[in-house]
């Protein structure tokens, strides 16, 4: 059985613990204090004969020297030295460091192993980028008819005799190459775009593979599907998370299909239109419940946002024109925001979405809490906000972004970090 | 290459757009230079072929790996643009069958690539290109690169 590297420390501690002095333990087994000191911070290592006179001075059995977790410690630390030479840890005085500060050495092994396991992802996804046959067809086509436009175009507008024939030709294919952009700007765009093919790559947050599927459905479920439930389709989903999610938002779907039949719905929808305090007063029910069901309709067109009390969105429905962030936070001027920090207030807005199409919407943003635990637990908050599209572009808006990193708006007080993009954009 | 330089060389030229042939050879030479075009992109291909006939060229197209080594055993071009991406064989694998044929070893070979797609300027140096173009590049840029290293 090969000794742990550790085995001085492993006297050492047994030593104290028993609370022997050193120079009684080495006169026992006959060599110096000086020398035991030296075999307790692990700087000589000991003879099986050795050990085994000193493991019965201290009551240790031979076992407890064996080499097992700690080696695997050990050379996790030495890669991690290996992988960041210029840090100069001293390798040498490694066992020491493991022996003295067990919890540290654990740390920073694991620290190591989460850092390698995330270059390997990163590794991935670059290779995603660069291989990706969607992705660089998509490239390929935008890059091709670009150059041809600007060749084209550069010879139209530099060549001053051309003749007619060629001008022709040269316009034609300006013209054919104009479209080709447009077709390949379209398909990049919808590779970009959340779901489009990546969610069967696997790498997909949860979140965004329980949307992907909500899409496939056109976000909705039939009440008679929801009485029998979905289960086949939610055991289909490839993480076990975005399964929990999505049984989650069928269940609530279902409790929100039961307390609001669609026919009555429908029929109270078109008598009210789309105001969820109306309908909420009118079927007795919640304002949330009423903007859940509202975007399950698909003839009511509406997109619906949901987060909790930290700002995570945790339900995302887009709308034409109102562009939702893929990751990370949204723009903290969404009514959702200050809804949030309003409970069972309804704000309404008309916003304009910063940017090229510069598309409107009215939203409308309610909080509600709850406590699940009772009295003396938590207050969880929930704030909804209903996103539908405005046609006409009168009056005054609130001019949000979808995520800052994203948005134009270079003038924006609630920025909070630069935009990789410019108004001109 | 300024506008009016790229204007006053269609000028020179421009009788030789259909025919393939003109007058003022660049450099000076009595026999138009010959360029072997190798883009799939037919409009690519049309823009590029116009730009060098007007400037003094004799341009050959041709649009899959494969015609242009056969093209390029019978007709020695004095330089070949190869584009990278091209179907079937590759515009690298085709620069490899250039190099590795001793006939065609020390043909000048400028490589069209994809703005962004660094790996395949990497990849086409290593395997023996001589002049590099991303698309997309202006006519002036291209006609530049042509001119100097023929030049070379």
């Amino acid at each position: 059985m090969p000794l742990s590297a550790l085995t001085g420390t492993r006297l050492r501690e047994r030593r104290l613990a028993a609370g022997l002095r050193q120079a009684d333990v080495a006169a026992t087994v006959g060599i110096s204090a000086s020398y035991l000191n030296l075999i307790e911070h692990n700087r000589r290592r000991v003879s099986g004969q050795m050990l085994d006179r000193l493991g019965a001075a201290l009551g240790l059995e031979r076992t407890a020297f064996s080499a097992g977790r700690e080696a695997a410690l050990l050379d996790d630390l030495r890669a991690a030295a290996a992988a960041s030479e210029g840090a100069g840890a001293e390798v040498e005085r490694l066992e020491e460091f493991v022996g003295r500060y067990p919890g540290w050495a654990v740390l920073v092994a694991g620290q190591h192993g989460r850092v390698m396991r995330l270059e390997r992802a990163l590794a991935a996804l670059n290779d995603r980028v660069t291989h990706d046959p969607h992705l660089s067809h998509a490239l390929h086509e935008v890059l091709s008819a670009l150059s041809s436009v600007r060749s084209t175009a550069a010879i139209l507008a530099e060549t001053e005799d051309l003749e007619p024939d060629w001008r022709e030709r040269f316009h034609r294919n300006l013209h054919q190459d104009s479209e080709r952009m447009a077709g390949g700007a379209e398909a990049l765009v919808a590779y970009l775009d959340a779901g489009s093919g990546a969610a069967d790559e696997g790498f997909l947050a949860p979140q965004e593979e329980m949307e992907s599927w909500l899409r496939s459905r056109d976000w909705q479920f039939g009440d008679e599907e929801l009485r029998h439930g979905v289960a086949g389709e939610v055991a289909g989903l490839a993480s076990s998370a975005a399964r929990v999610l999505a049984a989650g938002h069928v269940a609530r779907a279902a409790l929100d299909a039961r307390a609001m039949p669609r026919a009555a719905f429908v029929a109270a929808w078109q008598a009210t239109g789309p105001d969820p305090l109306a309908l909420a007063e009118r079927l007795g029910v919640g304002v949330a419940a009423v903007m859940r069901r509202l975007a399950a309709l698909a003839e009511a067109k509406l997109g619906l946002v949901v987060c909790d009390a930290s700002g995570t969105l945790t339900f995302r429905k887009p709308s034409p024109g109102f562009q939702l962030p893929r990751f990370g936070a949204a723009c903290p001027l969404w009514p959702l925001y200050a809804a949030l920090g309003r409970p069972m207030q309804p704000i309404e807005a008309v916003v304009e979405m910063a940017g090229q199409t510069g598309a409107r919407h009215r939203v409308i943003a309610y909080c509600e809490t709850r406590h699940p635990a009772g009295l003396r637990g938590p207050e969880l908050r929930e704030a909804s906000m209903l996103i539908l599209p405005l046609a006409g572009r009168e009056g005054a808006a609130l001019r949000v972004g979808s995520t800052c990193r994203i948005c134009p708006q270079a003038d924006c007080p609630a920025r909070r970090e630069p935009s990789i993009l410019t108004e001109a954009v | 290459m300024s506008r009016a330089g790229l204007v006053r060389g269609f000028d020179r030229a421009r009788s030789s757009v259909d025919s393939g042939t003109g007058r003022g050879w660049p450099g000076g030479t009595e026999v138009a230079q010959h360029v072997l075009l190798v883009e799939d992109e037919p409009n690519i291909a049309e823009a590029i072929r116009f730009i060098l006939t007007r400037d003094g060229w004799r341009v050959t197209h041709v649009a899959d790996g494969l015609a242009a080594l056969a093209r390029v055993a019978e007709t020695r071009p004095d330089l070949i643009i190869l584009d990278h991406m091209l179907p079937g064989l590759s515009g690298l694998e085709v620069l490899a069958a250039l190099r590795a044929d001793p006939a065609t070893a020390a043909t000048k070979v400028l490589m069209l690539t994809a703005r962004g797609q660094e790996r395949d300027r990497e990849a086409a140096s290593l395997a023996g290109a001589d002049g590099f173009m991303a698309k997309p590049f202006s006519n002036a840029e291209i006609l530049a690169e042509v001119r100097a290293m023929v030049a070379r």
